[in-house]
């Protein structure tokens, strides 16, 4: 890629580094926090734009993985496992499982089918924990604390904390940047523009599109964890089907495929949300227009409108 | 005498009551190039699509290099080198040509499963692709967006992706259709080029296009094959005649 | 609720003839929910998530009409005409700008549309459940058996949903409106490119599938509280109703509105007992739980296992 078409990323990510430093001037610990949670969702909608935007797999369960992330950071503490690597890495291999499972009923179906498919292994994992008394049920699971990081309770800081998002986030999109120009990026990419070609050429979709929700699910499940730190408190209500939804709108209000398009629509989606609600707590009678709006009139979504030549997929 | 490349037996193929292949044998010897011809509606599309596996077959074999194919899908008979174009150019519209024949490269070499190297950066991919964009005459095209391609650059397109694909049997669905008789000349040279690189086997309605490059021909009508035959007996059956020129009487 | 490690209940025949009866009914209301929105999908290929908000505006309005005629028939009857105006204008506003666009775009606005909705409902009556009066001549129970009291309420439903089922497979398969949709169905643009004016076909379709949801919701008002969100749940039922039938199919709607029903309401009912044959009490007992509430889900991914296009798909 070229270093023109990185340009709105870059100009992105050095705000978000910046933030903090802004919100020294205001309520400093709201807007850290706000902060962080909104680089933890960016980071799940930027793992589904990959998974929408390079694969055409419109999932609507994809909070499932939040929940699995965030469940896995409960089931660790309870174990005596404390370490967010530790942690984060154990979010991963069941997210890896999860999706591998659930790819492997869902990919049979196309179209609405895939995406209703989606829908209910999330509520079937929703439905899962909120029976599951032990974990708190449908009431949620307090943490303790937040975890620890090498050894050391460093991410009690919200400074600390917001740095070390930003640092996955970063990590995460340079990470699937390269990824979708790699040999497998392109087989994915091309599965999704023309299915039939790919497979005269001789790819067969099914592996391509299950690694990808493998990939994707992981990403999500990483922000599910450092979701369940943010808030020290975690809930089925994480994964439900309303947040799926969120996600997708996020991305798809970003605009589909350009990986920073994502992360620009889960900060713009979240500020309107939160700015609103300071002024009415009638926000969804605002923001449902706006989103309608966005959808008939904005065909590439933020990311397109901002700027079109560095919004394509990336090849 | 080695064994054909392509031997199909009994191949059938029914759409509700409408059998639109209907007992279809024949075998494509190794280098050759071998033409389906035969009156719109004949089956001819449907018969690619069975050989390529677009389509299951309702009955027959088909046993490509030896192997019995019938029961593999698409992809799996074009890794094996049993590769086919398409009547209307699907080519990857968003990727540039030299992305779209690169790709073609890929599938023939190595894992795809690189997750982190620039695919972009390999020149592995790249020479090949363009060595195949240059014989076609779309270099000048390498780096624009395939979509953006005219109907005759795109056909192109798709012989280069066929070349690099190095297939042992390509399978061209009509590659002359809504081509001008300039670009039709020059698709007939490069096919006639490409005579001693692989085995063919071409649907074609253009009849100049088939007797100047068919070793052999066949004559579908009503999803049944009728004659069979070097291009001369075909031009003299008195059966293709009247299949295609209805009840006159051959003066 | 506890774990009970309790001597298993005998499940009396009656028992299970009221929680199949439940089932049923919850069957016929999810069908016909799932009807409207199976032949917008299978029609128009329009993803709609404000299905579900349909439903709701029609409960909320038979509460409205209700409080201010004081009577259900009368809600009832003013109901109807109020949902599909409300349908076509949703259409006129939001829908048809989107009929060629992607199920993205698609997701997002009517997803703006549930958000609105479901805030402006709340806005205009408050969050606290609406009531609304069950009509006297179908209110109390009746004894279908020595020892089964059933509300007639739910036998009205019933009643109602399988003569509206009835009614519209023979709309659907015997009149040339019916015809049209059928056609539409499997290729819109042939039958557009036949001079059926399409546009016209689409709003047919949709309004009409708005007028049953909402149909739905004032029936069932008197039975279930009338709060913002009510239909999000039932939308999501909905879905895998038709996902399970197949798009676009009113049979396969109507087969699989009834399995989900009486699967959900037997397996929440009766699961925790069938699976003390296999397991200790406490462990029936949790798994029940667990497990009812996913029954659906789990037979929807079976479904779509060995028929990724649902029960009776419509081949376009």
């Amino acid at each position: 890629m070229t270093m023109r078409s990185q340009t709105p990323a870059i100009l992105l990510f050095a705000g978000l580094a910046l933030f903090p430093f802004v919100a020294r001037f205001g309520a400093q610990a709201y807007l850290l926090t706000l902060g962080a949670r909104t680089l933890i969702l960016a980071l799940a909608a930027l793992s589904l734009d990959f998974l929408v935007g390079q694969g055409a797999l419109i999932s609507f369960g994809h909070a499932a993985y939040l929940g699995i992330g965030a469940y896995a950071v409960v089931l660790a503490s309870m174990a005596g496992i404390n370490d967010l690597l530790a942690q984060a890495l154990i979010a991963v291999a069941a997210a890896a499982l999860f999706a591998a499972l659930t790819g492997y009923v869902s990919l049979r179906a196309t179209g609405v089918y895939y995406i209703m498919s989606t829908l209910a292994f999330g509520q079937m994992l929703y439905f899962l924990f909120v029976s599951l008394s032990a974990l708190g049920g449908d009431d949620g699971y307090t943490l303790s604390s937040r975890s620890r990081l090498f050894g050391e309770p460093r991410l009690t800081s919200d400074f600390a904390f917001y740095y070390l998002c930003l640092a996955a986030l970063a990590l995460a999109y340079v990470m699937l940047t390269r990824i979708c120009g790699s040999r497998f990026g392109r087989v994915l990419n091309a599965i999704r523009q023309n299915p039939l070609r790919a497979r005269a050429l001789g790819f067969r979709p099914f592996p391509s599109r299950l690694a990808a929700c493998l990939i994707a699910g992981a990403i999500a499940a990483v922000a599910g964890a450092l979701l369940a730190n943010q808030s020290e408190f975690v809930a089925p209500a994480f994964m439900s089907w309303q947040r799926s939804g969120e996600l997708l709108v996020m991305t798809i209000l970003g605009g589909v495929g350009s990986l920073w398009g994502a992360v620009l629509g889960a900060i713009i989606y979240l500020a309107l949300e939160e700015a609103l609600s300071l002024l009415t707590d009638q926000t969804h009678v605002l923001i449902g227009p706006l989103l309608i709006v966005v959808a008939i009139f904005g065909r590439r979504g933020l990311a397109g409108a901002l700027a079109p030549k560095a919004s394509g997929s990336a090849a | 005498m080695s064994p054909p490349l392509l031997h199909i037996e009994g191949l059938a193929k029914s759409f509700g009551a409408l059998a639109v292949t209907d007992d279809v044998s024949f075998s494509v010897g190794e280098g050759r190039l071998v033409a389906l011809i035969g009156p719109n509606g004949a089956g001819k599309t449907t018969l690619i699509d069975q050989l390529s596996g677009a389509v299951q077959s309702d009955a027959g074999r088909i046993r490509f290099a030896g192997l019995d194919i019938s029961g593999l899908d698409m992809s799996a008979r074009a890794r094996l080198g049993l590769v086919r174009s398409f009547q209307i150019a699907a080519v990857l519209p968003e990727y540039s040509a030299l992305e779209n024949v690169a790709l073609a490269v890929q599938a023939r070499s190595g894992s795809s499963f690189r997750f982190f190297g620039s695919a972009a950066r390999e020149e592995e991919l790249n020479a090949p692709a363009r060595a195949a964009l240059k014989r076609v005459g779309l270099l000048a095209r390498a780096d624009d967006p395939a979509g953006e391609l005219s109907h005759g650059e795109k056909r192109s397109l798709e012989i280069a992706i066929a070349l690099a694909l190095r297939p042992r049997l390509m399978l061209f669905d009509e590659p002359f259709a809504g081509l001008g008789s300039e670009e039709t000349r020059a698709g007939v040279e490069l096919i006639r080029a490409l005579k001693s690189e692989f085995t063919m086997l071409l649907v074609e309605h253009d009849m100049d296009a088939v007797f100047a490059l068919a070793d052999e021909i066949g004559v579908l009508v009503n999803g049944r094959l009728i004659a069979w035959g070097a291009p001369e007996a075909i031009r003299a059956n008195e059966r293709v005649r009247s299949a295609y020129l209805g009840e006159e009487t051959l003066a | 609720m506890h774990d009970e490690v309790a001597a298993p209940r005998p499940v009396s025949l009656a028992l299970l003839a009221v929680q199949t009866l439940n089932g049923l009914q919850l069957g016929i209301l999810l069908f016909l929910i799932a009807a409207g929105l199976t032949l917008t999908f299978g029609v128009m290929n329009f993803v709609n998530l404000a299905h579900g908000v349909q439903y709701m505006v029609g409960a909320y309005l038979a509460a409205m009409f209700a409080s201010l005629t004081g009577g259900f028939w009368s809600a009832l009857a003013l109901t109807l005409p109020t949902a599909l105006a409300f349908g076509l204008a949703l259409e006129f506003l939001v829908f048809r700008w989107l009929y060629d666009r992607d199920h993205l775009s698609q997701i997002l606005a009517t997803f703006g549309v549930i958000l609105f909705m479901n805030q402006g409902v709340k806005t205009i009556w408050g969050a606290a459940p609406l009531s609304v009066p069950m009509p006297d001549a179908l209110s109390g129970s009746v004894a279908l058996m020595p020892g089964l009291l059933f509300p007639v309420y739910r036998l009205a439903l019933i009643a109602v949903g399988l003569a509206t089922g009835l009614a519209l497979y023979l709309v659907i398969n015997h009149t040339r409106v019916g015809m049209l949709i059928r056609a539409g169905a499997t290729n819109a643009a042939m039958v557009s490119a036949l001079g059926v004016d399409i546009r016209r076909l689409f709003m047919l379709v949709f309004g009409f599938g708005a007028m049953l949801a909402g149909f739905a919701g004032a029936m069932v008002a008197p039975i279930l509280s009338v709060e913002p969100g009510m239909g999000d749940n039932l939308l999501i039922l909905a879905f895998v109703v038709i996902v399970i039938g197949g798009i676009g199919s009113i049979r396969g709607a109507f087969l699989a509105a009834l399995m989900v029903g009486l699967i959900d309401t037997l397996g929440r009912a009766f699961g925790a007992q069938m699976l003390r044959v296999a397991l200790a009490p406490a462990a029936a007992n949790q798994t029940g739980r667990a497990l009812a509430p996913m029954l659906i889900y789990i037979l929807m991914a079976a479904v779509l296992f060995h028929r990724p296009s649902g029960l009776f798909p419509v081949t376009r």
